[in-house]
């Protein structure tokens, strides 16, 4: 980035989390490792299936109960384990120092109640507030994220609020309590095009104005390249890449990053051409290798010992990671 | 328009629902989901259509497709006229125009197996003996790439990409000459996303299908469309060559919605208009420029109240001409 390096805010180190299912343990995250800085934006992108949001719920030690599981691995959140702290101090983390933006504002946000109630649910939990300056402190949280006339909006229900807006008052109440972190998990995926625009911008103005870092899952390289500083690549349950997001843009070197940066349409790209594709499809869970997982996708051929022994991310230049696969490696 | 050698054209369309309200439940106020639609599909051609959702994009192409019955205008069939036939009169003409759903998931019956729903519009229109249609249903799901066993297995077997092969397969059952694509890649990952549109592409120039191709993804419209009309609240605001309108927009929606996407190179530097709100509703919309209270820009109140004229401001590129929202030049 050639600034400054910015501190490390949350760092995840060789996570694994499972999944108990009918048909036996599911390892749905497998190890994977990645670092937030202060005040910087980490995209995580892959298809459905690869993680990304078990990795958020992992995080947020908002996995569903009792089936899933960390089993192993370290979130450290400015210098404290959140895969071991007792879930009592999570608490006082969770939507505190750590928020979360979801997909679907209308399944986020609860219907019976008022918008302005359910922010001050978040201010009042973690704060010690009177009802009215939870209440006056909820309005401005309505107009900091640019609903009109927040006065009468905070006594509205969800279903009155159109789409964008209810998006805006999740953010609100991510935002309510100043976190140093927000997971933004899909957060424009709902959204038409211009709305995205404008929620994308909300999330940039209010990361530069409040200082906090950014975690945002998408599957849009788009919505990457345009909010983030660097990327991590997922696929079925590992990062296969990890660069800043210029270098991941310019040099993508693992076959997977690869196939999803050409298999976009194009604006500038030749009308009806035919696309770049990648094969067959993210393999189910219940099915994955040790070794090299896009190996059935890529359209090369693995070794055998490159499909039971598990390849190591390596730095091929500064900040750069790639899964090792000498297949799938290119570039 | 000339309508000469076109496989559709609409006339005026319109498609308004009675919104009830009061105590008996009568028509209080219609909303003009579509209101006043004339466009053209030539044989052969995909048709982009796109706009932010309620726009009335899903509802103008479930109107071409008859299945609802329009308020009024016309819709023509290579010249015949569709819009005033019942629904026995109607039957030849749905073989020609076939749906393709957005959402492989609740388009297929769960119940039935692949086979049973590829073969249904066989069974509908009497066509073939059993041993027939069932050579057909096989020849029709390796032509989407997918194994001839699939027809003895259930939707939920299979992945999204696959369903909407299989979705796909039973618009294209009975050699439609038309095809209306609503959103038919909007639910699925990037790379089967592409998959499923070169298989569109291929499907298209193998058998001469006409598209109607409705997203609200514009990178994925410009890729695959020959022209692009862009509807705002019912209208469509501009129509041009998809090359045209994404290199020279006129009207000011055009511009916001094309600015807005955002482009997966992180040195690009967007130029962006940001549009303030959402799309206002359907519901007894301004009888002038609808845009007008999204566009930032004052019109005068006559604006407001008379339609804006639809004009060919250079050879196949058409713009409602509102002077505020869509300046146009003389004789360029």
């Amino acid at each position: 980035m050639g600034e400054v390096e910015s501190k490390i805010l949350l760092e995840v180190r060789d996570l694994v989390t499972a999944f108990d299912t009918d048909a036996g343990q599911l390892t749905a995250v497998d190890g994977v490792s990645f670092a937030v800085r202060r005040g910087r934006t980490l995209g995580i992108v892959g298809e459905s299936g690869c993680g990304k949001s078990v990795t958020a719920m992992s995080i947020m030690r908002l996995l569903p109960q009792p089936m899933g599981k960390i089993l192993k691995g370290e979130v450290l959140f400015d210098g404290r384990n959140l895969a071991t702290v007792p879930a009592e101090d999570m608490r006082s983390i969770r939507g505190n120092r750590i928020s979360m933006i979801f997909q679907e504002p209308m399944t986020a946000l609860n219907p019976v109640h008022r918008i302005g109630k359910q922010i001050c649910e978040v201010l009042t939990q973690h704060n010690d507030l009177s009802p009215d300056d939870a209440w006056q402190q909820a309005v401005e949280m309505l107009d900091k994220v640019g609903i009109p006339s927040p006065e009468i909006r905070a006594t509205e229900y969800p279903h009155q609020l159109s789409g964008g807006m209810r998006q805006r008052v999740v953010i609100a109440i991510a935002l309510a309590c100043g976190p140093e972190l927000v997971i933004a998990d899909e957060p424009t995926t709902a959204l038409d095009v211009t709305i995205q625009a404008q929620i994308l911008q909300l999330i940039n103005n209010l990361q530069r104005d409040l200082g906090m870092s950014v975690m945002l899952i998408t599957h849009d390289l788009g919505v990457i390249a345009e909010t983030c500083d660097e990327v991590c690549v997922m696929y079925a349950g590992r990062v296969v890449e990890r660069a800043p997001v210029k270098e991941l843009f310019a040099n993508p070197r693992h076959a997977y990053t690869q196939g999803l940066l050409s298999s976009i349409p194009r604006l500038n790209g030749t009308p009806k051409s035919e696309l770049q594709t990648i094969d067959g499809m993210v393999p189910a869970l219940s099915e994955l290798k040790p070794g090299c997982r896009f190996a059935l996708r890529s359209g090369r051929e693995h070794a055998p010992e490159l499909l039971v022994e598990r390849q190591t991310l390596k730095e091929i230049s500064t900040d750069h990671w790639v899964e090792a696969c000498p297949v799938c490696t290119r570039g | 328009m000339n309508n000469g050698t076109a496989i559709l054209s609409t006339d005026n369309l319109r498609m308004h629902f009675p919104v009830k309200g009061g105590v008996f439940q009568r028509a209080v106020a219609a909303c003009k989901a579509v209101d006043g639609v004339s466009l053209t599909i030539m044989p052969g051609e995909t048709l982009g259509l796109v706009g932010e959702s309620g726009c009335g994009k899903s509802t103008l192409g479930k109107t071409i497709a008859r299945l609802y019955e329009p308020t009024s205008g016309g819709i023509a069939f290579e010249g015949n006229e569709l819009a005033d036939l019942s629904r026995r009169q109607l039957k030849p003409f749905r073989r020609e125009i076939q749906m393709i759903f957005q959402d492989p998931y609740e388009s297929l019956n769960p119940r039935h197996t692949v086979g049973t729903i590829v073969e249904e519009p066989f069974v509908i229109h009497k066509m073939g003996t059993r041993a027939e249609r069932q050579q057909w249903v096989a020849d029709l799901l390796a032509k989407v790439g997918l194994p001839e066993s699939a027809a003895g297995r259930y939707p939920f077997e299979f992945s999204g990409g696959q369903r909407q092969r299989i979705g796909i397969a039973r618009a294209l059952a009975l050699k439609p000459r038309l095809l209306i694509c609503d959103e038919p890649v909007s639910a699925l990952d990037v790379s089967i996303q592409s998959q499923v549109l070169n298989l569109l592409m291929e499907l298209q120039r193998e058998m001469g299908l006409s598209y109607l191709f409705i997203s609200h993804d514009l990178a994925v419209v410009k890729h695959i469309s020959d022209r692009i009309a862009v509807m705002y609240l019912g209208r469509i605001v501009e129509l041009a060559p998809a090359e045209e309108i994404y290199n020279n927009p006129v009207h000011a929606y055009t511009k916001a919605l094309i600015s807005a996407i955002p482009v997966p190179d992180p040195t690009h530097v967007p130029d962006r208009v940001i549009l303030e709100g959402d799309v206002p509703t359907p519901i007894d919309p301004p009888d002038g420029c609808r845009f007008a209270p999204r566009s930032g820009a004052e019109h005068s109140s006559e604006m407001l109240e008379t339609l804006p004229p639809f004009k060919e401001i250079s050879p196949g590129h058409w713009v409602e001409a509102c002077p505020v929202c869509a300046p146009v030049r003389h004789a360029r």
